[in-house]
Parts: structure tokens; C-alpha cells; sequence
């Protein structure tokens, strides 16, 4: 029994699914682990998600746990989750968790089950970086799924050890490929929202969990320091945004800043914010060490947004600056900025501030 | 070849049990009917009664066939108090008595929940304590399904006689594990589970001694002498009587020795087992609850899985994982230590060639989890 033990993460849903279909056809010794990440009520992690979870795994014969997450999924997700909207930053739950609980506690638990590898049903790849050898994450091939925006924070070490092996695939393959093998899950719905977060209704869960000396309410103020009303608190803002402003005059306004310190939330009446670069965070380079100053890159600020072009104008440390070809959106503290060269991601941080 | 050391998780069905109940299944079977069907379901019936009320020292009439240990504690605590009422339990009870005891404090009663030393022990004279003048039920387990503790509930009955306390146990991990007799403990109500010895899941039984009166749990018929409406699950019950006679029978030295054996062979051949539960005194003859100081119950339990050796860590949840033992949490565990402690059960058919067999595997899948761990 010499067979390389995989473990897979199977969420209920049709990508991880054929995941470990795929990973069960290389002839590997395969465990399906679900993750239970919150306690059932939800949508997430329900318990019809880990119900189909095993639906998949008896039907490939495989062997299939759920194991409890829910305490590092508090401490690595949901608590920081509260607290950068707390802050007055608007953040990237799915990225944390990829990076702490399904690419750090996960993968400590298979290592612990004997696995060297660690398999999900994320849509992006992993290709070996010709000058050094490295594991390199790229973009998937189907452009409209692609989740390595989620994933930048894996370095080489764990994606050396990383399988996606829905990543050279469409969605609609993923799902032809399901139906073909007759996986219960062929047809099953995406889930779109932050998982844990009932009804998408951020604020009203960070509000919930928010003790009150954690609370920011302050004023609402335009460009010209013209106060314009009051609000509750700044956990309910994001940049750029319109709605739950209340009535600001007649004029449209968009959240511009938020100042968590002094509970000020500054807005605008300009339709459409720009920026001309971004600073980022707790920076990582793919390589381990970050390109030349100048260099010519891609960086995308949100989710499905294209990426921007732009040139790296500054990196020292984990601290990374970038300024856009030509004038972009408005860029959201507390997203992740993901840096491209074509399909292959060079690196990513957390947006700290756009810059002018 | 599959060892099963879940016991107290669930039985196998015995097979004398499963073939008795192959006679019931399939003929109509309802006890309450006039006629001669209705007759031969009732003398099936009133001899598994029999029998199991024999299993506990009782009189048949004094047993209430249910669904389950579950159910039977459900009535015990909804049949009994009533607002306003005291209700004394402690904090290693199953959760069926424990989550109850919480939605009646939510309705009005007054719930004291005591705790147990860091063995789970249960100090009698502390429940004793507890009680006040409006305290209506005590109701403490007399052996715990993780840890094996067996609590002084003779002890607390006696010291609660006279003071218009009514004592219940559940007793479903204990019975045909330990000798029951509801006379020498003195208790008002005891539960029991058919599945825990070798009977049908879905299946229990909550003894009720004479003169205590009780609240239906539901309306709707005057079946088990008003207590439990509903027809009966004939065939159920005499797998049930059937396991509880073959269970009072056996000796239950074997399985004793077998843990033993168990345990001396896992503190020999691994470093920093330890074992949780009371070193000393009584305890369940079948169980061994050990932890394994760095590693992760969780992934031990799946290497044994998959090396085909089936045991359990503190209470399944609905989802099929693992919450931290509230047992274990009660002895002053913290909540990590509290998921790791691995529970094996021996049954009457556990043989010593599958304890040793498991013992081969252990140091090796322990050592694995432990250097994944490290790495």
C-alpha cells in the first residue's frame, strides 16, 4: 500500500466534487474531509452541504469526515471579519480562510492522517516556475470562475504540496464532467454570499457581535467638511458605496472615506470614485522576493473586477505600492490587491489606501 | 475484518433478538385489538415487559415502553415537574437530559446543575446538598457512556428519602453492564435503551415506580397505561426482552478483563496515554476513555477508521462531527484537551485477538498523528 494518500475538501458543492473524482481516478488513496466551519443555521456548512458532501464520497467509495473547524474559523475569519469593519475597512473573509483554516488547519490535519497532499475544487492552477522550480499559482483557464484572487496568500511551499485539479476546466465542464460520472451534485446551485453572514446583511451581523465600545457612530461629512447628517456606526460603510446613507439632500453621494478613529464617514457626490494606485499590506511575493521597481503588472482590487494595469512603484518588506497606467476605481481598504503577469499571480497584500 | 469497540455508541443486534423479532414482523400486531392477532401481540408484548423489567429488579407494570433512552428522559424530567419546581442533575448527564433540563429551566423550572471532580466523580452529599424545599426531581446518570463513571445514585436516594424528592437515573449506559436492581437503589424513575445491549435502536424503556404519577409526553391513546400513546412497536420490544434477558446473563468479569487488558497494553506500548475517568471506584466494566498527549483525537479516529477499528470521541453532532466532550470540559479539561479523548467500548462479543489486534495498530497511528503534527 504505497499509494499517495490525498485528502480533498469537499464542501457539498460540484467542483470539489469532481475534484475528488479526479483525484480518485489517478488511482490515489483519497479521504473526503468537510469542513464544519460555523454552527448549522446558516447556509453555510448546512448540514443538506455535508449530507451531499458524503453523497459524493459514497459514490465515488471513498471514505468521507467532517471534522470541527468552527474555533479556528472564529479565530482566523470571522473574528478579523468583525474587527476590519470595526476598523472602517471592508474585508476578504473567503481569502482568510483559504490562507488559515483550508490551506493551515486543514492541511495540518492531513498531514496528521499520513496525506502529502492537500486537493480543493478551486478554479485556479499551480505551474512550476522554470527558473527556480517553484510551485507558482496562475490564474484558472476558464477566466470567468477564477478564484486565484482568494488564494494569492499561498506560497510556494503549500502549493507545491496543492492539488486544483478543476482548475483546467469550465464550469460547464465541471458540471458535464459531474453528470457523466453521476455525482448527486451535478446540478447544484453556487453559493455567491460570505458563507457565514445570513442574508448578506454584513453589518447587521458585525453590529450583532460588535461590543458596544467597539462601535463608531459619528457624522457624516462631505468633501468640504460640511457635516450632512449622523450614523450608527462605521462597520456599516464600504467604500464606494451608495445605499444606507439615509437622506443627504438631493444629490446622489458615495461613501469616500471612513475614519474609524473619529467615527467620520465622508462622502461624495462624484458618480464613480477613481484612484491612481493602491498601497498594500502584509505583502507576499510568489517568487519570495518582489519584482523590480517599475515593473509593469496587473492588479486586481476586487473579486471578478478585471485587473488594472499598473506599475510597482515601491516594495520594502511586506509593504507594496502600485499606481494605475491610467486613473482607476475607487479601491477598498481591507480587499485583497492581487498582482498578475498575464495568467500567473506575482504576489498579493491587503489594500491599507488608495492613493491620488 | 472490522473491530467494533463503539458499543456504547450501539450495539449489534443480538441474534437471538433479531430472529424473535423476525416472528413479530409481518402478522398484524397491534396489542390493544380485540381479537386473536391483537391477543398474540399482547402476550409478546407483556413478555418482553416482563423481561425487561426483570433486567432492573422491577414489576412489569411499572415499565413504559419508548422510542429510546431519549425519550424515556424526556418523560421522566416533562412528566414530572412542573413550573416552578426544582430539578437537581449534573453536568455530565447525556445530553438528552441535559438539553432538557435546560428547555424546562426556559419554562420555569429551577435547574441546579452540580458539578464532578477531575475523575467525574459525583460527591452525593454535594446533590444532596443542592436540593431545597422546592425541589421536585433529582435525576443524575448512574453510569456515564465516556468516561464510565458510575455515580452514587443509591447514595443520593438514600439520603434524599422522606424529603418528597423524586430520584431518576439513566441508566442506559449501565444496564446489562452493571447488575440494576431500582429496589436496592432506591430511584423513582430509571431509563434504559434496547440498543446499548445488544437490542433494536429505537427502543427504550423508562421504569416508573408504582405510585408515581406521570404527564404524557403526547396524547392520543391509552397505550402503556396511558403513559405513552400510541401503538406499540411490538416486534421492537421483544428484540428488546430478548436482549435484556441474554444480558443479565452474561458475566460481566469478561469484558473487564478485556479493557484491562486494553489499557495496561496502550500505557506499555505508547508514551503519555492517560486515562480519563475515575481510577478508582466503580466504574462501566467495558469502557476506556484515553487521551494521547499531542495528538488530535479527531484524525486518530479516522486512522483507526480506516485501519478498521471503529471508536468514538465525546458526542457526535448532527453533522457527523466531533464537539468538544462536555464530560470532559465537567472534569476541568480545556476544550482542546476535550476533544481528544478516545473512547473504546468493549461488547459481550469483543474477542481478546481484537483487542490485540487493535493494540497492534494503536502506537503505530498514534506516533503518525503525532509527527504530522510536529512536522
Amino acid at each position: 500500500m504505497s499509494r499517495e494518500r490525498i485528502v480533498v475538501a469537499m464542501s457539498g458543492g460540484v467542483d470539489s466534487a469532481v475534484a475528488a473524482a479526479r483525484c480518485v481516478a489517478t488511482g490515489a488513496d483519497v479521504i473526503g474531509i468537510s469542513l464544519r466551519l460555523a454552527d448549522e443555521g446558516g447556509h453555510c456548512c448546512s448540514l443538506d452541504d455535508f449530507h451531499d458532501a458524503r453523497a459524493v464520497a459514497d459514490r465515488l467509495g471513498i471514505p468521507h469526515y467532517v471534522v470541527d473547524e468552527r474555533d479556528a474559523f472564529a479565530r482566523h475569519v470571522v473574528g478579523p471579519f468583525v474587527a476590519e469593519y470595526a476598523a472602517g475597512r471592508t474585508p476578504n473573509p473567503c481569502a482568510r480562510c483559504n490562507q488559515h483554516v483550508k490551506f493551515g488547519t486543514l492541511w495540518r490535519r492531513a498531514r496528521e492522517l499520513g496525506a502529502t497532499r492537500l486537493a480543493t475544487g478551486h478554479y485556479a492552477r499551480i505551474a512550476l516556475d522554470p527558473a527556480t522550480g517553484g510551485a507558482r499559482l496562475r490564474a484558472a483557464r476558464d477566466p470567468a470562475k477564477d478564484q486565484s484572487y482568494f488564494l494569492f496568500a499561498l506560497g510556494a511551499t503549500e502549493l507545491a504540496r496543492t492539488l486544483f485539479p478543476v482548475g483546467e476546466l469550465t464550469k460547464a465542464e465541471v458540471r458535464a464532467e459531474a453528470a457523466a460520472l453521476g455525482l448527486p451534485v451535478a446540478g447544484k446551485p453556487e453559493s455567491m454570499e460570505v458563507c457565514f453572514v445570513p442574508d448578506g446583511d454584513a453589518a447587521a451581523f458585525v453590529g450583532q457581535r460588535l461590543p458596544p465600545e467597539g462601535r463608531r457612530p459619528g457624522v457624516i461629512r462631505d468633501e468640504a467638511g460640511r457635516e450632512l447628517g449622523r450614523h450608527g456606526g462605521v462597520h456599516r460603510f464600504t467604500v464606494g458605496q451608495r445605499r444606507g446613507l439615509g437622506p443627504l439632500g438631493a444629490e446622489r453621494r458615495y461613501v469616500r472615506a471612513i475614519d474609524a478613529a473619529s467615527g467620520t464617514i465622508t462622502v461624495t457626490a462624484a458618480a464613480g470614485l477613481r484612484a491612481g494606485g493602491l498601497r498594500a499590506r502584509e505583502v507576499t511575493w510568489g517568487s519570495g522576493d518582489p519584482p523590480a521597481a517599475g515593473t509593469a503588472l496587473a492588479v486586481r482590487i476586487r473579486h471578478r473586477h478585471p485587473p488594472i494595469a499598473a506599475r510597482l512603484t515601491a516594495a520594502s518588506g511586506e509593504d507594496a505600492e502600485v499606481a494605475f497606467v491610467a486613473e482607476g476605481p475607487a479601491v477598498t481598504p481591507g480587499q485583497a490587491a492581487v498582482f498578475y503577469q498575464g495568467d500567473l499571480v506575482l504576489g498579493g497584500g491587503w489594500i491599507a489606501e488608495g492613493l491620488a | 475484518m472490522r473491530i467494533y469497540l463503539d458499543h456504547n455508541a450501539t450495539a449489534p443486534l443480538r441474534p437471538a433478538a433479531r430472529d424473535a423479532m423476525l416472528e413479530l414482523l409481518g402478522p398484524p400486531a397491534n396489542p390493544s385489538s380485540a381479537h386473536r392477532e391483537g391477543a398474540r401481540a399482547r402476550a409478546a408484548l407483556e413478555t418482553a415487559r416482563a423481561e425487561v423489567a426483570a433486567l432492573v429488579g422491577a414489576a412489569p407494570a411499572e415499565i413504559v415502553f419508548t422510542s429510546g433512552a431519549t425519550e424515556a428522559n424526556n418523560l421522566a424530567l416533562r412528566g414530572v415537574l412542573a413550573r416552578g419546581q426544582g430539578l437537581v442533575t449534573t453536568a455530565i448527564e447525556h445530553s438528552s437530559v441535559l438539553e432538557t433540563a435546560r428547555a424546562l429551566a426556559g419554562e420555569g423550572v429551577t435547574l441546579s446543575v452540580g458539578t464532578v471532580d477531575g475523575e467525574g466523580r459525583t460527591d452525593p452529599a454535594a446533590v444532596i446538598a443542592a436540593c431545597g424545599p422546592g425541589t421536585r426531581l433529582v435525576s443524575v446518570g448512574l453510569a456515564n457512556g465516556e468516561i464510565g463513571a458510575v455515580a452514587p445514585v443509591a447514595a443520593i436516594a438514600a439520603g434524599l428519602a422522606g424529603r418528597g424528592v423524586l430520584v431518576h437515573t439513566d441508566a442506559a449506559q449501565a444496564a446489562g453492564r452493571l447488575p440494576i436492581d431500582v429496589g436496592a437503589l432506591g430511584v423513582d424513575l430509571l431509563s434504559i435503551s434496547a440498543h446499548k445491549l445488544g437490542g433494536p435502536p429505537g427502543c427504550g424503556a423508562l421504569f416508573v415506580r408504582r405510585g408515581v404519577t406521570l404527564r404524557p409526553l403526547a396524547t392520543g391513546g391509552p397505550q402503556e397505561r396511558g403513559r405513552r400513546p400510541g401503538t406499540e412497536n411490538v416486534a421492537a420490544a421483544v428484540g428488546f426482552g430478548v436482549a435484556a434477558r441474554l444480558a443479565r446473563a452474561e458475566a460481566e468479569a469478561a469484558t473487564e478483563s478485556l479493557v484491562d487488558r486494553l489499557w495496561q497494553g496502550i500505557r506499555s506500548g505508547i508514551a503519555g496515554a492517560v486515562r480519563n475517568g475515575p481510577g478508582t471506584g466503580p466504574r462501566l466494566p467495558n469502557t476506556l476513555n484515553v487521551s494521547f498527549v499531542g495528538c488530535r483525537g479527531e484524525s486518530l479516529l479516522v486512522l483507526l477508521d480506516l485501519a478498521g477499528v471503529a471508536v468514538s470521541l465525546g458526542s457526535a453532532c448532527a453533522a457527523g462531527s466531533t464537539e468538544p466532550s462536555h464530560v470532559l470540559i465537567a472534569m476541568g479539561r480545556g476544550r482542546e484537551a476535550a476533544r481528544d479523548g478516545v473512547r473504546l467500548s468493549l461488547g459481550p462479543t469483543t474477542t481478546a485477538a481484537e483487542v490485540d489486534r487493535a493494540l497492534d495498530l494503536f502506537p503505530g497511528l498514534v506516533a503518525q498523528v503525532r509527527a504530522g503534527a510536529a512536522a
